[in-house]
């Protein structure tokens, strides 16, 4: 009797293990294919504004980071080689395309940023362009008939160039990082790092952190936005490292008989991708490979909501603060699962964003 | 009149004279001497300025210990200058460096050039006052020879920072323009530009320090050769690192080393050969009769025509020695009555802040007499009171006393009755 009641148990175990359409398989992780799918249909928007003053290679590098040449100059028919003489905000998009994945680029540029003789006050009109994509957004979602999907044109990430100097910060630096690190993601680059050695690239970084320490600058990634401790321990590692020293180029030469892209000098030829020589593979990786998606959730479920929040509480609006803390939610479950990726993950940020909401 | 100038001629010695011997009275007359140069370094904080310094003339001025004025960036403009006395072949050079911190570093720089041109200024007033005087034995030269402005390797063209500075400042100074830390640039970069730059400076007028043309046709050729290369890129270190066995002066990359002294890395070498071996001293002659006369006539013609100089002094010197000295004398009597003056004048304050006091405290003892004396009428008139109370007392006491008496002596009286009667009875 024993022996047959430990029989039947056995068959039974095993085929638990081993076949997926089973007893106790429910199927939950199959939403994963699912999501990709609708992932891969509706395609993808990315933000990305660079700031520096003129001749920091912004253009390039953008054009090195997606392998195109999606910069201003390469894009309008007469580039102006002469500096403005009011900060202009150029916007290009562009729709690029890799292995299915569809993906709607928007570089914004901003020439004529700290190159006057009196930069007072330049990051104004900067900030006031980024307060007006919000503002779009923020109209387009307490429309009584709003479109399916919301056009996303907020800046997801600001790109902002520091020059070579060596030595620290200028004021004008820290100033601009101040005020726009509490209203969009800040990712601080060493341009043109091509003219620093490893020691004083080093020394010149830890100056920069230090001097972002003592300022209350917090660029991405922010440490208090950080999920878990898997998540801190990554974003720790990146956060040893920034600024990124990165140099850019869109030409290509051939280096030990690999086409690679670079900058070729009397003394050597500077490899753009070869950690080695500079740290742009990390800053391709971050924006692009492993933290794009967390660039454009923090801009949606915080700094969006910090401005909302403000503007609901400004304008007294038909909302009171509590329900439409969620609204983003509760309407889009009973509709369509649009952007769900990214809703589903403003559901657990959320709430950390209500804590603080409630504390501000 | 003949005018000499024209009947001179030319004419062949027949022997050997001698005065082919002059340049070398003239050059043991400088060495002995020794040299003076002021350069002036202009440029953002972070181009390499110290770093250039450092590596032209092979000394450390900006070391660890004394690590340059770019190290901290600047609330305002300041114009530092350090000196250093440098010694080669017998030869000294009473080197000034002055650098310009802070110049471009604010996030308003507007006017940040103000402090660079009074210190240009101050300096050639110093020597046109030193040139006036009567005893004019020891005369510094410090006026700046020459002015390096560094621009930012964009790769663009000139900023508007940059244009302004250079407009203010080309006819008060020789003002070279390198291009900063110019291993940033790829060849093509670099050539590009450099001609961007050079249109810039042509739009925009601006008269930078231009090599003289020689006799020689071997040096024409250089100097041409040079002014194609205009601006100049640098590249400094003053490290040493090794290169194929090697030594030289450069900087280690990943990829490579840049070598300070290659012609085909950098231009150092040709900033460096123009401005130490060749052309100091035409900087310092341009100096001298270019700019420093440009401000000489400025300053005296703005005297002459208003008669109202704001300056210190009157450098009026069609007079002669006499009227100066006269002038001076007249200035020393005129100052000594100022002195004088004002001494009464603080003599005389002085002696109205005693007044002051003493008639302070005067004030104060009478007020402390008239309290004591308000004191005292008090007391007096407490004890006038007591001594009425008392005086009433004592009225009433002898009052009661007469009245007793009284009653004694009525009661005696009426005794004596008593008795009388009692006796006859």
């Amino acid at each position: 009797m024993s022996e047959s009641a430990k029989l039947h148990p056995n068959p039974q175990g095993k085929g638990e293990k081993t076949h997926g359409s089973d007893f106790s398989y429910v199927g939950i992780d199959a939403i994963l294919e699912q999501m990709r799918r609708k992932a891969m249909k509706q395609g993808f928007e990315l933000n990305i504004m660079v700031v520096g003053q003129s001749g920091l290679g912004k253009s390039t590098l953008m054009n090195t980071l997606f392998k195109s040449k999606v910069s201003r100059k390469s894009v309008l028919p007469n580039p102006e080689e002469r500096i403005p003489k009011t900060i202009e905000i150029k916007s290009i998009s562009h729709d690029i395309e890799e292995k299915g994945v569809r993906m709607k680029l928007t570089v914004i540029d901003t020439p004529g940023f700290g190159d006057q003789i009196n930069n007072e006050n330049c990051w104004q009109p900067i900030m006031k362009f980024i307060n007006d994509q919000y503002e779009v957004y923020l109209q387009e979602e307490i429309n009584i008939n709003r479109k399916k999907r919301i056009p996303d044109s907020r800046v997801h990430c600001c790109i902002y160039f520091i020059p070579p100097t060596g030595h620290c910060l200028r004021p004008l630096d820290v100033e601009f990082m101040r005020r726009l690190s509490k209203v969009v993601n800040i990712v601080p680059v060493i341009a043109k790092a091509d003219t620093l050695t490893l020691e004083e690239r080093d020394y010149f970084k830890q100056t920069i952190r230090e001097e972002l320490r003592a300022n209350g600058i917090d660029v991405y990634p922010q440490k208090e936005f950080d999920e878990d401790a898997e998540d801190r321990m990554i974003n720790d590692k990146i956060r040893e490292m920034i600024p990124f020293a990165v140099v850019g180029s869109d030409q290509e030469y051939q280096v030990n008989g690999k086409k690679i892209l670079g900058r070729k000098t009397k003394w050597g030829t500077i490899e753009v991708e070869n950690i080695a020589h500079c740290e742009f593979a990390y800053l391709r990786d971050l924006l692009i490979r492993t933290h794009m998606q967390n660039i454009k959730d923090i801009t949606g479920s915080i700094h969006y909501e910090t401005y909302r929040v403000r503007r609901l509480n400004e304008s007294n609006a038909l909302f009171s603060s509590q329900p439409s803390d969620h609204p983003a939610v509760q309407p889009k479950t009973n509709g369509q699962p649009e952007q769900q990726p990214s809703t589903l993950q403003a559901n657990g940020v959320a709430a950390q964003h209500e804590a603080l909401s409630h504390e501000m | 009149m003949r005018d000499v100038m024209d009947t001179i001629e030319h004419r062949n010695l027949e022997g050997y004279v001698g005065f082919a011997n002059l340049p070398n009275q003239v050059y043991r007359k400088s060495v002995k001497r020794g040299f003076e140069f002021t350069l002036m370094v202009v440029g953002e904080s972070g181009l390499g300025k110290s770093t250039l310094i450092n590596s032209l003339f092979l000394t450390d001025l900006y070391s660890k210990d004394y690590p340059g004025p770019s190290q901290r960036i600047k609330k305002t403009v300041q114009v530092e200058q350090s000196k250093v006395l440098i010694k080669e072949g017998g030869v000294q050079l009473t080197l000034t460096i002055v650098d310009t911190p802070g110049f471009g570093d604010a996030v308003d720089n507007s006017n940040c050039w103000q402090p660079v041109i009074n210190y240009i200024d101050s300096k050639c007033e110093d020597f046109l006052n030193a040139e006036s005087r009567v005893n004019r034995r020891s005369m510094p030269d410090n006026r700046v020879h020459c002015c390096l402005y560094f621009i930012a390797p964009s790769g663009h063209g000139l900023k508007p920072l940059d244009i302004e500075f250079m407009k203010r400042l080309h006819d008060k100074v020789n003002v070279i323009p390198l291009i900063a830390k110019a291993d940033t640039l790829t060849p093509e970069e670099c050539q590009l530009f450099k001609k961007q730059i050079m249109k810039e400076i042509q739009e925009h007028k601006i008269k930078i320090y231009e090599f003289p043309d020689t006799e020689d046709e071997e040096d024409n050729k250089l100097i041409r050769k040079i002014k194609e290369k205009m601006p100049l890129a640098v590249v400094g270190s003053n490290v040493v690192v090794e290169v194929n066995g090697k030594k030289v002066r450069g900087r280690q990359y990943p990829w490579g080393v840049a070598e300070v002294e290659n012609g085909e890395h950098c231009d150092f070498t040709v900033l460096r050969n123009m401005l130490i071996r060749t052309h100091m001293q035409d900087l310092k002659d341009v100096t001298n009769n270019v700019h420093y006369e440009n401000y000489r006539s400025k300053k005296l013609a703005a005297v002459t025509c208003n008669g109202v100089d704001t300056s210190k002094t009157k450098g009026q010197l069609t007079k002669s020695p006499l009227a100066q000295m006269e002038e001076e004398r007249r200035e020393h009597v005129m100052k000594m009555k100022k002195m004088e003056a004002e001494m009464e004048q603080v003599f005389e304050m002085k002696v109205k802040e005693k007044k002051q006091k003493l008639k302070d405290s005067e004030a104060e003892l009478e007020r402390r007499h008239e309290q004591m004396k308000r004191n005292l009428e008090a007391q007096y008139k407490e004890l006038e009171e007591k001594r009425r109370v008392f005086e009433e007392e004592k009225a009433n006491w002898e009052a009661q006393q007469r009245i007793l008496e009284q009653q004694k002596l009525d009661a005696s009286k009426t005794m004596e009755k008593n008795k009388k009667k009692g006796k006859i009875f």
